[in-house]
């Protein structure tokens, strides 16, 4: 397959550019270093661009470079990489926390549903909240699949693990993910009608 | 919560998120579609985790500050 032109690499690039920028910024959290992956990874994807296969999978691709940027920078910065960047792929009460088991009421009337309740309680604030405060390796991945809508094949692609890694991992961080916006919701003095009598 | 002459409740949980996400072969996706016709408290669920990824799908940003956007297309004119 012929190597991708200039004029296809920057279209290509422009379409896809505020996936990029918004994953850029919840990784970075800070909009001028946003800027600083968003550039350096496009100029190291045009520099290996020989390497995309096949167009369709130019996302996934371009993601995967803005991670590997985003890590190799992180590296230089950080003082025990390692400890602070590999995954914890054992799991634990985070892959089976659910807001919906704490708050579903099976023998309520049908109008009730403290779940739905709690649902429409969040703000946007909130999901900005509890996704920033997950350990980046669950951030990126619940960002790919849930914000960006990106199909775990692309994921896999991008973060360079195996589709059964993804399945794991996304089970975790969305456990993760409820556990955090739980307590965001508590702080916040969120509670639904049922929960506020049945949690304490 | 109750057994179906397809898959259990225990069965299709496992599996939810990976139907929501639409990533079951078409087989599993079915037994699932076929168990939460039956099971109220799955059904729940299912709506519950949907209207969850439903909610963040709505944190993606469209827009790109103009100034970012400016730089890009300067260095994608540069290559």
């Amino acid at each position: 397959m012929a190597t991708i032109s200039k004029d296809a690499f920057a279209a290509e690039v422009l379409a896809i550019l505020g996936p990029l920028h918004g994953v850029a910024r919840r990784l970075t959290k800070n909009d001028a270093d946003a800027d600083d992956l968003v550039a350096e990874s496009i100029t190291r994807g045009w520099q290996a661009r020989a390497s995309l296969i096949d167009r369709c999978a130019f996302r996934a691709w371009m993601f995967r470079i803005l991670n590997n940027t985003f890590i190799s920078q992180r590296r230089k910065t950080l003082a025990r990489p390692r400890e602070e960047l590999l995954p914890d792929e054992s799991g634990g009460e985070e892959r089976t926390f659910s807001i919906f088991e704490r708050l579903h009421r099976p023998f309520l009337l049908w109008f009730a549903t403290p779940e739905q309740e709690f649902l429409d309680k969040l703000l946007r604030e909130d999901l900005e909240r509890a996704l920033a405060a997950l350990p980046e390796h669950y951030r990126v991945v619940v960002m790919l699949a849930d914000v960006e809508g990106l199909k775990y094949g692309e994921i896999a692609e991008a973060l360079d693990v195996p589709v059964g890694t993804v399945r794991s991992r996304l089970a975790r961080a969305r456990g993760a993910l409820q556990r955090t916006l739980w307590d965001v919701a508590r702080e916040r003095g969120l509670q639904t009608s049922t929960a506020s009598r049945t949690s304490a | 919560m109750y057994e179906t002459h397809t898959i259990g409740c225990e069965q299709a949980l496992q599996r939810l998120l990976e139907f929501i996400d639409g990533e079951l072969s078409d087989d599993a996706h079915e037994g699932i579609e076929r168990h939460l016709l039956v099971c109220r408290s799955c059904f729940s669920r299912m709506e519950f985790e949907s209207r969850l990824k439903q909610r963040l799908s709505t944190l993606s940003f469209s827009d790109v500050p103009t100034q970012s956007r400016d730089r890009i297309r300067e260095l994608l004119e540069g290559f």
